[in-house]
């Protein structure tokens, strides 16, 4: 790793501050951000930690019911905390990584990431959650911009991910056994105003909805009503794990083990 | 340079790190706690995981300077206070849980964080666990066996013999 300075603000007013600096960078669990900064794909000057913010810590219910997760809250939390109010959340957060990871790695962290095959991002995206930030309110459907990018402005952090609680939800994930990400995910919501399809691991641009499925199973909430249905293979992504037909092939079958667990 | 204070297994400690200082580094380099292995250093093998404030963690992927103020404990802290090895490590000894040993503290030490918040785990729980601690001999089997008797259950039927 290059030299830098860690900084433990214990307000997002201070972390905001530290990260007006154009050589710091934001540090959550530091699950991906560490393993990076070893292999010296990336040089900051100065980190600023934002796990000791108390403000950005754990697990409420909000005013219209959706459950509100701090930004800097860990995937075991997230998991412990929301077991009953939201299990399709609890499921997802509780199979990312391995224990000890998630005991570090953070729901800010990875949604500022946007990671192509991480979990998070299929959980905001489908169960259209809102983005917290310390200047703004992002909805997921504006949020994710592709492999790696997201609304987020230099130096903005996500402060609080806010998730509508659905009528039944369930995550599958393909796993890839050696890095523990999604080879192909896929998380279904199902709304009283509509079904939302979300799948990581498989696109070349990151999470996407699967529209299509959407409409289908808002007519007909069962794995047989994708039966007519496919996913092109076109713009998948290809890798010595799977070719982008596998994926496109996974991305299917996980929708329908995900619908027939709800 | 920034200085850290915490408390390691039980002991006041504290030291100047660089930013850049990991858990693991300042337990094995600074505080010569080398028992805490350093397998992949890419927070694959689990075999640096200590606990801070109580939850398993891989040492290897977190900054000293995370750890300032924390309650640390690693397997240099885990033996009863007369010496003699916790029921972990001697269902360890008993059950051949160990081969070459080198992942074997970080086993322990996710051991123990599972019977904590578990104390009576499934052997599928246990292995679902132990899925960030690699074992390069393969030893699992036994491994697994270990933590079910360190937890008081009936072995026998545990994984092949």
């Amino acid at each position: 790793m290059y030299a830098f300075d860690i900084e433990r603000p214990s307000t997002i007013a201070d972390a905001v501050k530290a990260l007006s600096d154009e050589d710091a960078q934001a540090l959550g669990g530091g699950q991906t951000l560490i393993p990076t900064l070893k292999q010296r794909l990336a040089m900051p000057a100065t980190l600023v930690s934002l796990t000791g913010i108390g403000e950005m810590q754990g697990v409420c219910i909000g005013d219209n019911g959706e459950v509100c997760v701090g930004g800097a809250t860990n995937h075991a939390t997230v998991a412990a905390e929301t077991a009953s109010s939201y299990p399709g959340l609890s499921g997802l957060a509780g199979n990312i990584g391995d224990p000890a990871v998630r005991n570090r790695g953070t729901v800010g962290g990875s949604l500022a990431n946007n990671d192509p095959s991480a979990c998070y991002p299929a959980a905001a995206l489908g169960s259209g959650a809102t983005i917290i930030t310390n200047t703004r309110q992002i909805a997921a459907d504006d949020y994710f911009q592709g492999l790696f990018e997201t609304a987020l402005d230099e130096g903005e952090v996500i402060t609080e991910v806010r998730f509508p609680v659905p009528e039944a939800a369930h995550y599958e994930k393909f796993v890839q056994p050696a890095s523990r990400f999604a080879l192909v995910g896929v998380f279904v919501a199902k709304y009283a105003d509509g079904v939302r399809v979300a799948v990581t691991g498989a696109s070349e641009n990151g999470v996407f909805r699967w529209t299509e499925a959407e409409a289908a199973l808002a007519a007909d909430f069962s794995a047989g009503a994708l039966d007519g249905l496919s996913v092109p293979a076109d713009g998948m992504i290809s890798d010595l794990h799977g070719s982008s037909e596998y994926r496109a092939h996974l991305v299917k079958v996980m929708t329908g083990r995900a619908v027939a667990a709800c | 340079m920034a200085s850290v204070t915490m408390t390691v297994n039980g002991k006041s400690v504290s030291g100047d790190v660089e930013g850049r200082t990991l858990m693991s580094d300042f337990l094995r380099n600074d505080l010569r706690l080398t028992g805490t292995h350093i397998g992949c250093d890419t927070s694959q093998c689990g075999a640096c995981v200590i606990h801070v404030n109580g939850e398993a963690v891989k040492s290897c992927t977190m900054f000293a300077v995370e750890a300032d103020g924390a309650e640390v404990a690693t397997i240099e802290g885990q033996a009863n206070t007369d010496g003699s090895l916790n029921v972990i490590q001697q269902a360890f000894q008993d059950h051949h849980g160990l081969q070459c040993g080198f992942c074997t503290p970080g086993m322990v030490m996710s051991a123990a964080a599972l019977l904590k918040d578990n104390p009576k785990p499934t052997e599928g729980e246990v292995r679902e666990y132990l899925e960030g601690n690699i074992c390069r001999c393969t030893g699992y089997h036994n491994i697994v066996k270990a933590i079910m008797a360190a937890s008081g259950q009936d072995v026998s039927a545990v994984a092949a013999e």
